[in-house]
C-alpha cells in the first residue's frame, strides 16, 4: 500500500478535485494497484540513460519570437460561464 | 447506396452523376437509420446543408470536394460544438478551427458530425464518454460489442458506412485498436506529422492525429491532406509530405519485415496468432524477407505509458477550472470551492483517476521515482526500435490482444483494461507511425487487425505494405 486516505485527499486537494468518502475509497484501491503495477520499472537499469521527453526534436524548426496582435478578447470571453465588463467573473476572493 | 472509396465518389461527382447535395442526403439518411448505435455526439442536418451550399461553389479540383468525413469530438470545430465527450466541456463552442479539420475543409470535405469517444480520449472502449457508449456496428442483436477506443465513434462511423473517412487521435492506440475492433483501416502517423493545434490535449508528448477509412488508398489520400507543418504547434515537424496515394506500390521485393518475439504474449488467443502467421506468410510470398527480431523493453511499455500519460494529462487538464469555458458548478461560495466542485462534477471517474495518478507521480518527492524513471525507460523503448530499424524497414504485429468484446463486460479492473493497448503503446512511446488493417476474422466472424510499424516519417513504406496485404482480402 503506497497511498492512504490522507495522501489521496492531499493529492485531490492539489488537483482541485473534491472527492466523496466513497470515491476516495474506490480511488485508493485502484491507484494502489496501478502504482504497484508500475513498480516493475525498477527492474530496468536506467543509470546513464537520458530521459526522453520529445521524440521529434531533431526536425523542429525555430520561429521568430514576434508578438502578434489578434485582438480576440471578445472571442476569448465568448465561452465563459460568467463574465463582467470584459473580464472573467469568479466568486469573491477577498472578503 | 454504398460508396466504396473516395476516388469512386469523386469520379461520380466529376462526371455529374451525383451532386454534393445528393451525397449529403444519402449520408444524412444513413446516419438517422443508425442513430441507436450512438456514434455521434453532434449531428445537425442544418449544419450539413450550410456546408453543402459552400462546397457546391468550390471548383472540382478540390481533392476532397463533397467527401463525407466524420470528426472525432476532440477536434475544435467552429461550426459545431466540441465536448471531448466530457460534461466539463458541454456547450463549448470553439471560436477557432483545428489545423487538421481546417485542412480538410480547405479541400472541400463535408463534415457529417462529431463522433463519440472516451472522455478526453482516456479509455479503450468508448465507454467513459459522458454521452454514453457507442455500439460497434458489427455487433449482432443480442450482444452489443464495444467499438474499441478512444476514437470508437470515428471507427464505428466508417464501419457503419456513415462517412468515407474520419479523423481520430492516437495517444497509446486510440486509432489502431478501434480500427481493429471495427474492421476498418486506421493510421497513426509519426509524432509531429500532423499539428496538434485545436485538438483538446491529453498527453502532449504522445497525442497524434490520424485517419480512419475503408481502405488503404483512402487513408493515404486523407493523411497527405491533414499532414504538414504548423507554427502554432511547437512540436509540429517541418518535413516534406510525400504524395502517398500516388506513390502507393505493393511491390515488397527487397523489403525486410521484422517479427518481434516479445509480441507473443501469454493469454493471447490462437486466432490472433493465426492471423499474424497468415500475414507473415503472405508478406513472404509477396517477396519480403522475414526477420525475427527482439524489442527487449516491450514489457515495460505499458507501465511507462501509465506514468507518462496521466502525468501529462494532469497538467493539461488543469485548464478546466470553470472560469474560461465549459461547465461551472453554481453553488460554490469561494474560488477554491468553485474549482473543486466544477472539476469534481465535470470530470468522469476515469479522468479523475488519471489526473490524481498524474498529480501524485509529479508531486514533490515522487517525480524522480516515477516520471523521470518512466522517461528513461521510454528512451530505452525508443532505442529498441531505432536499433531494429537499422536492418528492417517494417515491423509486423497483431493490433490488439482480442477481437471486439461485449460492452457489458466487467471493466472494474483498470489494469486489465489498460492491457488492450499492449501492442500499440510501444510505438506511441517511440513516436513511430503505425497502421492497423483488417486481416481475417475470428470464429464468431469478428474482424481482427494486423499492425505495421515503420521508421519515423516513413508512412509511405507502411502504406505500401498495407496496400499489398489488403489485396489478400479483396
Amino acid at each position: 500500500m503506497k497511498l492512504d486516505t490522507n495522501t489521496i485527499n492531499k493529492i485531490a486537494k492539489l488537483a482541485r478535485i473534491s472527492l466523496s468518502k466513497e470515491e476516495a475509497n474506490d480511488l485508493l484501491k485502484d491507484m494502489n494497484s496501478i502504482l504497484d503495477w508500475v513498480e516493475q520499472l525498477n527492474e530496468v537499469n536506467t543509470d546513464s540513460v537520458e530521459p526522453l521527453a520529445n521524440i521529434s526534436s531533431s526536425t523542429l524548426p525555430q520561429r521568430k519570437d514576434e508578438s502578434k496582435d489578434i485582438n480576440s478578447s471578445e472571442e476569448i470571453l465568448k465561452n465563459s460561464p460568467d463574465k463582467l465588463e470584459g473580464y472573467f467573473a469568479v466568486p469573491k476572493v477577498v472578503e | 447506396m454504398e460508396f466504396k472509396s473516395i476516388n469512386q465518389l469523386k469520379s461520380l461527382l466529376d462526371e455529374n452523376k451525383i451532386s454534393v447535395k445528393e451525397i449529403a442526403q444519402t449520408y444524412i439518411k444513413k446516419i438517422k437509420e443508425k442513430k441507436d448505435l450512438n456514434i455521434f455526439i453532434y449531428f445537425d442536418e442544418n449544419i450539413i446543408d450550410d456546408q453543402v451550399k459552400e462546397i457546391e461553389k468550390l471548383p472540382n479540383n478540390k481533392k476532397l470536394k463533397g467527401i463525407p468525413i466524420a470528426v472525432k469530438d476532440l477536434f475544435c470545430t467552429k461550426n459545431m460544438p466540441t465536448t471531448a465527450a466530457s460534461k466539463i466541456l458541454e456547450n463549448f463552442n470553439p471560436t477557432y478551427e483545428s489545423f487538421v479539420t481546417q485542412k480538410l475543409i480547405n479541400e472541400g470535405s463535408l463534415f457529417v458530425g462529431k463522433t463519440n469517444l472516451d472522455e478526453f480520449a482516456m479509455g479503450s472502449a468508448t465507454n467513459t464518454s459522458y454521452f454514453g457508449n457507442t455500439i460497434n456496428p458489427l455487433s449482432n442483436h443480442d450482444i452489443p460489442l464495444a467499438p474499441g477506443g478512444s476514437s470508437g465513434g470515428s471507427a464505428a462511423a466508417v464501419a457503419a458506412d456513415l462517412c468515407l473517412g474520419s479523423t481520430g487521435t492516437d495517444t497509446g492506440g486510440s486509432i489502431r485498436q478501434p480500427a481493429s475492433f471495427c474492421g476498418v483501416v486506421g493510421i497513426k502517423p509519426t509524432y509531429g506529422l500532423c499539428s496538434r493545434w485545436g485538438i483538446a490535449a491529453f498527453a502532449s508528448s504522445l497525442d497524434q492525429a490520424g485517419i480512419f477509412s475503408k481502405n488503404v488508398t483512402d487513408a493515404s489520400i486523407l493523411l497527405e491532406e491533414i499532414a504538414g507543418h504548423d507554427e502554432r504547434d511547437s512540436t509540429s515537424s517541418n518535413v516534406a509530405i510525400p504524395n502517398y496515394s500516388k506513390q502507393l506500390n505493393s511491390d515488397l521485393n527487397g523489403k525486410t519485415i521484422g517479427i518481434p518475439k516479445e509480441y507473443t504474449v501469454d493469454g493471447i488467443s490462437d486466432e490472433i496468432n493465426a492471423v499474424w502467421d497468415d500475414a507473415i506468410k503472405s508478406l513472404e510470398k509477396k517477396g519480403a524477407k522475414i526477420k525475427h527480431i527482439s524489442l527487449p523493453h516491450t514489457k515495460y511499455a505499458l507501465p511507462t505509458y501509465y506514468i507518462i500519460a496521466p502525468a501529462e494529462a494532469s497538467s493539461n487538464l488543469a485548464r478546466y477550472d470553470g472560469v474560461k469555458y465549459g461547465f461551472r458548478a453554481e453553488e460554490a461560495k469561494s474560488l477554491d470551492e468553485m474549482y473543486e466542485m466544477t472539476r469534481s462534477e465535470g470530470f468522469g471517474k476515469e479522468v479523475k483517476r488519471r489526473i490524481l495518478i498524474g498529480t501524485y507521480v509529479l508531486s514533490a518527492g515522487y517525480y524522480d521515482a516515477y516520471y523521470l524513471k518512466a522517461q528513461k525507460v521510454r528512451k530505452l523503448i525508443a532505442n529498441d526500435f531505432i536499433e531494429t530499424f537499422k536492418d528492417c524497414e517494417l515491423i509486423l504485429t497483431p493490433t490488439a490482444p482480442s477481437a471486439a468484446f461485449p460492452l457489458n463486460e466487467k471493466q472494474d479492473d483498470p489494469i486489465k483494461m489498460y492491457l488492450n493497448d499492449v501492442f500499440t503503446v510501444p510505438a506511441s512511446l517511440a513516436g513511430i507511425p503505425g497502421i492497423s488493417i483488417p486481416y481475417g476474422k475470428n470464429k464468431s466472424g469478428l474482424p481482427l487487425g494486423i499492425q505495421l510499424l515503420g521508421k519515423h516519417f516513413n508512412e509511405q513504406e507502411i502504406f505500401n505494405a498495407a496496400f499489398a496485404l489488403e489485396k489478400d482480402y479483396e
